[in-house]
This record gives structure tokens, sequence and C-alpha cells, in this order.
């Protein structure tokens, strides 16, 4: 299997031409069976380890974080390399990064750790390296990832100093209290200038310009020094190995030989195969079969001790009994459970469906088998008119969902058509009908069907998110503008050195899920980043949009909407429609209403002329099999009153707009 | 019916797609031959007594010599009958139309005539990419009716690009001057792979609306009534009874013999021991076919058998652009069992259809209405639709 290079984006979320929403086929470069992405069920060496030799002040347990292709992987590589946990070639490329996907574009999606052993002045480290995921849609995962952790390496580029997500990783670092080493990569660049982004950290972090280090993890220069400060910087885990087991989950992986595979990290105690534990979430009881390290493949040992990190396989079989964030104990010794993490809420919606539905069952299970090891993904059947049986996704963020969908592709050779994102509005109901229908006064509302009427709530709202734009200053007045248009309000602009700055804005989720991040990038000719973390819900004037063919709704068209963008949107809803659906016999109005109001009317006139000028006897094959080809299109297409969609009309509509 | 083609062409035009050959010296004689050759085979195969009507098409026919020509029918009267008087047409155009090779044609056998004219004005037919000018169609016709009074049809195209309803109006009535008893006229159709349709696609040349091309076609359709010709097919029109046997009997799906180059064909062929209909086509580049031809007689490159319901697809689609329609008899010949009222009298699209007034099912078959013949392509796919489910 070939693996394309890492990408040349600079931020993961580009809309790669290699990933339409509808592909005709598949690159000839993907696997054409599934390719499995637990880990490769192989051990190092049949010997066990014995951890005991690394007590609790041996440990450091830390993350490496950083914007994308700001050289967080390249980093990992060389760290492995020269603790010899992986030979020195010229091969180790982004190790840790076995996805496809994450090769590919230059991401980390799923979240890997490796156990490094060092020497340092006569003493024998254990440094644990919890890889994170590098995008905000992830951030559960990161958070998660940073709790087994007391300290990050941020990774800043020398030549593009400090983007937003090097904002928001630094953020979720310092509120978890971490120890936090900057490190200025790419030094060896003909444009680096590290002088600059130390400032930029300055003052920004408030971290002093000495302790910043500088390096090229791409030739290794100075990343001895980044080892001696993690030991130096970075405390050790805080535990006893004399207290009962306590033992956080903090990421698990699915392998079908073995069963879930938690990953762990001891707050407490130690661990052994024979060991019986418990869930504190489930109560479940399980005996562990395997306890080992990550080299960053499985390696079994004797025994896990407090503070180290590792994993642990005890005959779970789904990885739902695997929780993140949940603790483990030993049966009959309960401990006071670690604080969980709130569990991944999903931010963008979108349906789902096969392409052709006789690949219904197999898409069913592809999606089965790849929410096994991405749990935050939720499922719920849907059905559409149009499209036919198919799904409603919730994804953490857009990067989530398409890199969801890539995987489909790329892993299990499917191909989906996803219709325009969405967002998960809410209502506090007024009316105390719906109240005791609904068994409660705020609900959420993912389907337009289930839109309650203005006169039945109190108010609705929309989920918001704050996002941090890092841009070159030229550039400040269309995005100002931009961001204007996007409903999004202004809460900070600092000046990170004489020519950047960042902005951070308040905006309502469905307005970047779309077309934003794509504006951003042209707009300022890909030198502008962008990130965003949730922000809660905002009061917000919704209304449900209804699209009518000839006074006819068109359920799988009814958006809800910002009242402020309706006539917009309508009117590009039907002009879409105008020149997606076929004249017919008679005229169509194609209409976007509100209630009863209509906003936006395009007609499509009657054909008054289709017939072929010419029939005679060499034309008579072509033209019959352009007929039944005709007749054959007829039958599938969607009947709404006496008006002949195509379902690719719908397609057209539906689908991402970006994806043209 | 026989349709020989010939497949050479002096100049290629702008919007033709045909299977049609531009070189410099043809071997008129070894492709005369092969003509004659595959006639003889052909007839054979289909054990056809007698032949109705002869085309002459192309390519452009009138390029061949009288000769070759004559070579030709003398072969089918050779091989089948050929009852005095029936239809042999000869498409021809306006720049090798001299009286002189007209004469010879008409000495050969020849007695209708159908002459590209495309239009009667010279930067109309420079866009066309024509050889002649506007004078000279003219001139071609008139020779044309004297050597073959009543029986000389003419061709026009319109919707070209930039072509305004007037201007097409006017080219019209100069064309009824000069016409004889039968006229056809074309909406331009932009084919893939022509020199005029890569302007209009590439944004050389504009589009015409779709709204103007149904205008000008109402338009044209009126004039001719007006001045008597019978409106008895999508885009032919005659007056005086002069309507085209020949290619009536294609939208009466009655059996035909291609031959030549890339020419169609549907016959039953029990000559090869064949019992049903078959859509045949010959070889389509010359050389390949003439040495097909010398080898085995024919160059006959594919066969299908047409099923029955292919057969009424058909029968269908090609009859319904005719004013007649699709007649009771004509349906019964290929469907004795099951009848036009069986399948489209019962609640289903032709019903709505015709509620809605685009078509009519009565006595006499199943035909369109005047608004609804503009419009059969778009009640094709339902008719279709229905008759795949009696």
């Amino acid at each position: 299997m070939t693996l394309a290079g890492r990408t040349a984006a600079r931020w993961a979320w580009l809309r790669s031409p290699r990933l339409p929403t509808v592909p005709l086929c598949l690159p000839p470069w993907l696997p054409t069976a599934p390719v499995a992405c637990e880990r490769p069920y192989s051990s190092q060496s049949k010997d066990k380890l014995d951890m005991s030799t690394y007590p609790v002040e041996s440990i450091r347990n830390f993350s490496i974080i950083a914007h994308v292709d700001h050289g967080k992987s390249t980093l990992a590589d060389r760290l492995l390399e020269i603790t010899g946990t992986i030979a020195k070639t010229d091969r180790n490329k982004q190790v840790l990064d076995k996805l496809q996907v994450e090769r590919e574009r230059g991401i980390t999606v799923k979240a890997q750790s490796a156990s490094l052993f060092y020497n340092y002045e006569g003493v024998n480290y254990l440094l644990n390296l919890i890889d994170t995921p590098g995008h905000v849609d992830f951030s559960y995962e990161v958070s998660r990832s940073l709790s087994a952790c007391q300290g990050v390496i941020l990774v800043v580029d020398a030549n593009e100093g400090i983007q937003a997500q090097t904002v928001a990783n630094f953020y979720l670092a310092f509120e978890a209290q971490l120890a936090i080493i900057p490190v200025i990569n790419k030094i060896d660049l003909k444009n680096a200038d590290p002088e600059r982004v130390e400032k930029q950290i300055e003052k920004l972090f408030d971290i002093p310009i000495d302790e910043c280090v500088r390096i090229s993890a791409k030739k290794g220069t100075n990343v001895e020094t980044v080892l001696q400060k993690v030991i130096e910087k970075i405390p050790p885990p805080q535990c006893n190995t004399a207290d009962p087991l306590k033992a956080l989950v903090f990421d698990s992986t699915f392998d079908h030989y073995r069963g879930v595979i938690a990953n762990i990290a001891l707050f407490g105690g130690e661990i052994q195969k024979g060991h019986k534990i418990v869930s504190a979430h489930t109560k479940k009881r399980y005996e562990v079969n395997e306890v080992g390290v990550l080299t960053p493949n499985e390696q079994p040992t004797h025994k896990l001790y407090a503070g180290q990190v590792g994993y642990v396989i005890a005959g779970m079989k789904e990885v739902t009994e695997a929780q993140i964030g949940d603790t483990l104990f030993l049966y009959k010794q309960p401990v006071e459970p670690l604080p969980g993490f709130k569990s991944a809420k999903p931010m963008v919606f979108a349906g789902m469906y096969p392409v052709d539905q006789t690949e219904y069952n197999n898409l069913k299970s592809a999606l089965e088998r790849l929410t096994l090891n991405d749990s935050s993904v939720t499922v719920h059947r849907d059905s559409s008119l149009a499209l036919g049986a198919g799904w409603r996704l919730g994804f953490l963020g857009l990067l989530h969902m398409e890199v969801f969908n890539q995987r489909l592709e790329q892993e299990y050779n499917m191909s989906v058509i996803l219709t325009a994102p969405t967002v998960p509005y809410k209502a506090v109901l007024s009316s105390a009908k719906l109240i005791k229908e609904y068994g409660k006064t705020e609900i959420t509302i993912i389907n337009p069907a289930q839109f309650p009427d203005k006169h039945l709530v109190s108010e609705y709202l929309e989920p918001t998110v704050l996002g941090t734009i890092v841009t070159p200053q030229e550039y400040i007045g269309k995005i100002l503008v931009l961001c204007q248009d996007h409903r999004a309000v202004q809460k900070d602009m600092v000046y990170i050195d004489e020519h950047r700055v960042m902005l951070k804005y308040l905006f309502p989720l469905n307005e970047i899920v779309v077309d934003f991040y794509d504006a951003l990038k042209s707009l300022s000719s890909g030198y502008a980043s962008f990130d965003y973390e949730d922000a809660g819900y905002q009061a917000a004037d919704l209304i449900k949009m209804d699209i009518l063919l000839n006074g006819n709704p068109v359920e799988e068209l009814a958006t809800i909407i910002h009242s402020d963008k309706a006539y917009a949107t309508g009117k590009f809803l039907c002009e879409r429609l105008k020149d997606t659906i076929p004249r017919q016999l008679f005229e169509i109005a194609i209409q976007a209403a509100i209630g009863k109001k209509i906003i936006a009317r395009e007609t499509l006139k009657a054909y008054r002329k289709n017939v072929v000028a010419k029939c005679y006897g060499g034309d008579i094959t072509r033209r019959m099999k352009l007929l039944k080809r005709q007749a054959e299109g007829k039958k599938l297409m969607r009947k709404i009153g006496n008006v002949d969609v195509p379902r690719d009309a719908f397609i057209r509509v539906l689908k991402r707009q970006t994806d043209k | 019916a026989s349709c020989p083609q010939w497949p050479y062409c002096r100049k290629r035009c702008s919007y033709c797609n045909f299977n049609k050959y531009v070189v410099p010296a043809v071997d008129e004689a070894a492709v005369g031959a092969c003509l004659v050759q595959e006639v003889r085979t052909l007839l054979r195969l289909s054990q056809v007594q007698s032949v109705t009507s002869v085309f002459f098409g192309g390519g452009t026919p009138s390029l061949a010599s009288p000769s070759t020509i004559a070579a030709v029918l003398e072969a089918i009267v050779g091989a089948a009958h050929l009852p005095a008087g029936a239809e042999v047409t000869l498409e021809a155009n306006p720049s090798s139309a001299s009286p002189q090779r007209l004469a010879g044609f008409r000495a050969a056998g020849v007695n209708r005539l159908s002459i590209g004219v495309q239009s009667l004005d010279d930067a109309e037919l420079r866009l066309l990419g024509r050889e002649h000018t506007a004078a000279e169609a003219q001139q071609a016709v008139e020779i044309a009716r004297g050597l073959f009074p009543g029986r000389t049809s003419i061709d026009l195209i319109f919707g070209l690009p930039g072509q305004s309803r007037d201007a097409w109006a006017r080219g019209l009535e100069v064309a009824l001057g000069l016409c004889d008893h039968h006229i056809s006229l074309y909406q331009l159709t932009l084919e893939r792979g022509t020199a005029l349709a890569a302007q209009v696609w590439g944004g050389n040349l504009p589009t015409p609306p779709q709204d103007l091309l149904a205008d000008m076609y109402h338009t044209a359709c009126a004039m001719l009534v007006s001045a008597g010709f019978q409106h008895y097919e999508v885009s032919n029109f005659a007056r005086k009874g002069a309507l085209s046997t020949h290619n009536l009997s294609y939208w009466r799906a009655e059996q035909y013999i291609g031959v030549g180059p890339g020419a169609h064909g549907r016959f039953v062929p029990w000559g090869e021991g064949g019992c049903s209909r078959e859509a045949r086509v010959q070889t389509l580049e010359p050389d390949a076919w003439m040495q097909e031809v010398q080898s085995r007689g024919h160059g006959t490159r594919r066969r299908v058998v047409l099923s029955l319901l292919e057969q009424l697809e058909e029968v269908l689609a090609l009859g319904l652009r005719t004013d007649e329609g699709v007649t009771h008899e004509r349906w019964g010949h290929f469907s004795p069992n099951l009848s036009l009222e069986a399948v489209f009298g019962v609640p289903g699209e032709a019903a709505e259809l015709q509620r809605q007034g685009w078509l009519m099912l009565d006595g006499s078959g199943l035909r369109c209405r005047r608004e609804g013949l503009a419009l059969l392509d778009s009640l094709l796919p339902d008719l279709l639709c229905q008759l795949q489910r009696g």
C-alpha cells in the first residue's frame, strides 16, 4: 500500500478535491479491503518488561501540542529515535499517525501513546509521550490526553509563528495547569524568525523568552535539549504505588481478536494479569488478561505501577465498556473515582445516505465498525423521500465529519452522499402541552420537522463557538467584514507582534459550518488561521423555512435558519433548484416560504418545444437509447405534487455547497 | 425501402456529425462496386420481394457520378422488384447540382431530389460552413424543379446562433417563393465534436434561447400550414400529397435495408434463417467497410435482435412524430395480442397526457395534438413507462 505524502495544507480541513461528497470512483491507491485501524497485533519482544525499576520520581507524562504542520509528529519521531524506541532510519515519518487519513492530511485523528526510556545524568527515566489529535474538533480527545499528563511541549513554527490552533491548545494546557515547554521548530528554514516567535510567545502566553527551545525536528537539532527540559520542567506524577489501584481510562481502541484495549494512566496502586478489576462507571467486573506499555506497539509488562501509563486488556467486548474518563479499581477495594470528562457532544449534524440504496447494508456495517473506534460519532437512523434510507450523524466538528467520511471511503471503500451540515438548535418551550409531551422545558432540535412553532416557545437557542483568528494585519479589514456577515461579535483583538493580529469572535456555529473557513482562507491568500471552541448557546431569532414546488412543500429542503439569513438563503436555494430541475410540461413555481409568507420565488417556465429535429434510419437507435434512459430516470424521480424532481437535483441542493 | 449511403463530402460542414469522410480522391469504381455487392447480398438476406423506395443519403451522394447511382439501382432491380414509379430520392448539395449532373441522375433512375439548401442567407451559410451561396442554392432549386417537377424537396435549418425570429421568418418567406411541394425544417442541433458546437459551448457564439427556438418553430409551422402544406411529421411539410414515402417508412417502422458505410437497417433476415426484426449497422469506416464487402459480401458490423417490447417502443416513438400517429392497424401488425387501447386506454400516463391536451387516442389510433407534437420528447418517457408496464 502506498501512502501519500504529508499534505502541504497548512490546516487540516481544507476541502480536498480528492474528497467529493459523491465520489464517482475511488483513487487507485486505496485498498479495496477494509484496513483495520486498530493497532497491529504484535509485541516487540517475548520478554516482559519489569516496570518496577521506574519509580514515580523517574516518570514524566507529557504531550506535544501544535498547530497543524508545525512539526509535532516529526518531533515525536525524533524523540522516539533518540530514546531508541524506534530504529533511526529515514523512513520514520509520522510514526504515531497510523491512519491513512492522518498521513495524507498531516493531522492526528486518533491519539497514540509511546513510552520512551531515557538515561539522563545516570538516572533511567520513563517518559510517556501521550500524542494528541491536532485539531480542536478533537478537543475532547486532547483534553483526555492532557488529563494523563503533567506537562506539554508547545511546538510553534519559526516561520509561521503563533497560529489559531496554537492559542487554543495553549489554553487547554494552561487551564489544566500543566507545565508548558515552548519549542520553536523549523529554525533551519530560510525564513525562520525565532526571535519574533519568542516575542509572540512572551506577549501572548506570558512565557519568558529564555524558556523557549529552538530546534529543528527535521534535522534533529537541539532535540536532546527538549528531552532534558521535559525531565527538568515537568513534575513527576503525584501518586503512590502503596495506594489502592486507581486507573484512569483515557483512550480505547478495539482489536478484533482481543477486544477492547484500554489506555490507562495509573493514579495509584499497581495492576497485573489476573487482577479482578471493576469499572466505576458500569460497575462491571473484569479479569485482567494483559498489561503493558506502548512503545508505540503493545509491549506486555509484568505489572504497571502508579504514575505509569500503558494499556490493559481485560475481556471488555465493546468500546462502550471502556468509557473515556472512567476509573478502574480493584474488586472490593473501591476508590473515589477520578473526575470524569464530560462526554463528547456532537456539534455538527449531517445526513449520510448510500449513493445506491442496495449498498445500505454494507454502509451500515461499515458505520458500525468505524464507530467502534470513534465513539464520539452519534448515529441515528433517518430516511429521506429523495435519498432513501440513511442516517443522521453527529460529529464534533467539520474536520471530524470530513475525516470520518474519508475513513469510510478509504478504510471501507464506501461512497456516500453527505448532506449539508446543520447544528443542533434548542427551543425553550412555553406550551404546557408540549412540555408535558417532551417531559422537559428545553428540547434540542436536530431535524427541521421537529421545529416547534413560535407561539409554543419562549425562545429559540443556537449553539455558539468562540473563534480565534490569527492573521497578518493587512487582511484585518476584509476579515472584520467577513465576520460581521457571519453574525459574529468581536470579543478581543490583540497585536501579537508588529504584523500579526489575533482576533476573537463569538460565532453562531451554523455560520461557520459551511463556507466560513474557505472564505477566510481565500481572502487572506491562505495566511489567516482559524480555530474555535464550544461557547454554549445563545438566544436567536430562528425560523423554519420551507421550499415549495407549485405550492407543495419539499420536506427534505426545510431548514432552520436565522431570520436575518432567510431571504438570502431562500433565494439561493430557489435559484439552485431552478438550475437543477428540468423544465416540464407546465410552469413550476419554486418558492421559499416562512409560514404562509413567500420570501423568494423563481419560476421555471414550461417547455414549449422539446422534440428532436431529425429522426431517420441512422438516428433511431441512438434516440431510443436516450428515451429509454429518460424513462428509467422517470421512475427514480421524486414526485412532489405534479412535479418530477430528479434525485441529483436534491443532491446538488442538499450537499455541501463547497463540493461543486 | 433501401437506403444506400454515399459517405463522402467535399467539405466538412460546421454543424454536421454524420459519418462522412472528406478525402482527396475517392476510388469511385471500387466504392460503387461495393455498394452494388452489398445491395445484392442484403436483399438476398432479407428475401425482400419488392423495394418500395430508394434513398441515396450521405455524405453527399450528389458527388457520386450518375453511372454509380445507375449501377446501384440496376443491382436493386436485379435482386428484387422495384415497381415503376417507386420513389427514388437523391440528396444533393447546391454545389454539386449542375443541370448536367441532375439530368444524369434522372437518367439513372432518380425521380426525387432533396436539396440541402439550409439557408437563403449568405452569412448564415458561412456560419454553417456550407460551400454554396444563397444565389447558388436558388439556382439549384430552380434547375431541380425543372427536372423533377413536384418531386423536389428543400432542407432548411433554423435556430442558428444569433438568428432572430424575424430573420428566420423572412428567410422562410423567400424559401416559400422558391420551393416545390416538400420542405424539411430542422432546428439546429449542436452535436458534440462539431466546430459550431465548440464555438457555442466555448462562449464564442450565443446559445439560442429555448423560448426563441419554440417561437421560430411555431411561426414556421403556421406559415407553412397557411401556405397549404400538411405538417405530416415533426420537421416535414408537404403539399399536394408530395409526402416522402421513403421517410414515412421509417416513422411507420417498416422494414428498410441500409447499404454503405455506417448505414442502419431494420429488417428480418429470413435469408439467414432469422425470424425476428433486427437492428443492423454497417461498418462505419469506408475502407474497412469495403474490405468486408469484398471478403464476405456485406459490411454488417452489428446485428441486434429487437424484442417485441423494443419494436413497440420504436413504433411508438417514431409513429408519434407523424400527423397520423400510431394507427391501430400498424400497432396490431406488431402486437396482435395487446391492443393500443389495452396499453394506453387504461388509467395511467397516456390518459393524463390526454387530459392535459397533448395527446389523443381515438378510433384511428394514438397521436399527438398539434401542441403535443412540439413536446413529444417530454411525452415519450411517460408513455414508454406505461408501455413497459403493459
